[in-house]
């Protein structure tokens, strides 16, 4: 008697602990929904891809659609070229764009990818041509100033 | 530190007491070198007992039931209670910031990672294994295990290597009970009672933790934590001097040392872990 109880108590134990670990795993890193579908790839040179990682979201509209699978540097043309696996549910057309944008004001990067008007539609394989770096905030800053020491109304010369 | 064939009242030259120091040295760093080298056996011993501790599963799973089941509530509770404080500390700091929608992330990554794994350690140090050292220790002092011996039954195998296991098997268990738990209790603060948006809580949380990267890393480190900590408490109850007085020192060193084990051994595996 004793010690069918204990295996009942034991086995509880290690059940509430599966429920812990499934806790953790679905509903905390959500380990099913984007990693298990099929993906297919398009890639993109980008000029500055700024703070973009690896597992960056891509989306479309505000709505997930894909990863950025990889992320590496093309001597040839010295621009950045990204991978990205796209859901395979989701079709873009050829011509749609990418451009790299920030989540709120200190978020994180991700992908924005807008759709053209093209008739056919993107391949696994294919190349993106048209990107839009990302905003790099010392660029605007010295382009704002460059503006305006050139505009010669606000300079602060005597009148 | 007189030699005995000295005569008390003359001091030895300075010479002789130099040596004398440097003796006294030299015996505690081979002292210390032979305790190493008995816990690097008996941990090996132990490791080696896996296959027929797995045959008597019976003494494992009693010892997997004295260990986990009753370790549950103090580790659910506190997972509960970290979980409140993190909930109303982080909403603190992070609604500073206009960021309060990363609450479900920064209770999730602090318990995940961190504190699951190395307070449901301490607790369990605390809980289980000055048991587990208490009662050795006194089966030693009342030489049970030298009954043992003599009756050609191995006490490291018969004793010792059940509760090594249940140990390491309950101790991940725990760790993630105590995250889930801590969830539900930052859930509870942050949703409940000061109304963050719960579909920002989950959905920052789920974009934020990986699977592999956040909570597999967790668990390695509890594993490796439930075999410091029960190690520990077998080995200074396996190693206690057999009175009572060295029964309460064992007991004593097994929480100072195992908790200073699980603390170091945290900063390693962390800075293994998460520095890239």
């Amino acid at each position: 008697m004793q010690r069918s109880k204990n295996d009942v108590w034991v086995g509880l134990f290690v059940l509430i602990g599966l429920v812990a670990v499934l806790f953790l795993a679905l509903q905390a890193a959500n380990l099913l929904s984007v990693s298990w579908q099929k993906t297919y790839t398009v890639w993109a040179n980008f000029d500055n891809i700024g703070g973009l990682k690896k597992k960056a979201a891509v989306k479309s509209a505000g709505v997930v659609v894909g990863r950025v699978d990889k992320i590496t540097f093309d001597d040839k043309v010295f621009q950045a070229r990204v991978d990205l696996a796209l859901d395979e549910h989701f079709v873009f057309p050829k011509d749609s764009s990418l451009k790299i944008l920030t989540s709120g004001l200190l978020g994180e990067q991700y992908l924005g990818i807008e759709a053209g008007a093209d008739a056919q539609n993107l391949m696994p394989g294919d190349k993106v041509q048209s990107t839009q770096s990302a905003v790099v905030l010392e660029n605007l800053i010295s382009q704002f100033l460059y503006s305006k020491a050139a505009d010669p109304t606000q300079s602060p010369s005597k009148p | 530190m007189n030699r005995p064939g000295t005569p008390a009242p003359h001091k030895p030259p300075l010479g002789e007491r130099l040596l004398d120091a440097l003796a006294a040295w030299g015996a505690a760093t081979r002292a210390l070198m032979a305790n190493w080298g008995l816990a690097a056996r008996l941990f090996v011993r132990l490791l080696m007992t896996l296959v027929p501790s797995m045959r008597r599963s019976v003494l494992v799973r009693d010892q997997l039931h004295f260990l986990g089941n009753y370790s549950l509530a103090i580790i659910s509770v506190s997972g509960l209670f970290v979980g409140f404080v993190l909930g109303l500390q982080g909403y603190n700091t992070l609604q500073r910031y206009g960021s309060s929608s990363a609450l479900g992330l920064l209770v999730t990554l602090s318990l995940v990672r961190e504190l699951g794994p190395v307070v449901s350690a301490l607790l369990f140090v605390g809980r289980a294994g000055t048991s587990l050292t208490a009662e050795i220790g006194l089966m030693k002092a009342g030489e049970q295990l030298s009954a043992m011996d003599m009756m050609a039954v191995d006490p490291v195998q018969r004793i010792l290597a059940p509760r090594f296991w249940a140990g390491v098997v309950a101790l991940p268990i725990l760790a993630a009970v105590f995250s889930a738990v801590g969830i539900m209790g930052g859930w509870v603060v942050g949703v409940v009672m000061i109304g963050v948006d719960p579909g920002s809580f989950w959905g920052q949380m789920q974009a934020g933790v990986d699977v592999w990267k956040d909570v597999l890393n967790g668990v390695i480190k509890s594993v490796v934590f439930g075999f410091t900590v029960t190690f520990i408490a077998l080995y200074q109850g396996y190693m206690a001097s057999p009175t009572p007085e060295g029964v309460s020192r064992a007991t004593t060193r097994t929480v100072v040392t195992a908790s200073l084990a699980v603390l170091g051994l945290d900063f390693i595996l962390t800075a293994w872990m998460f520095s890239l």
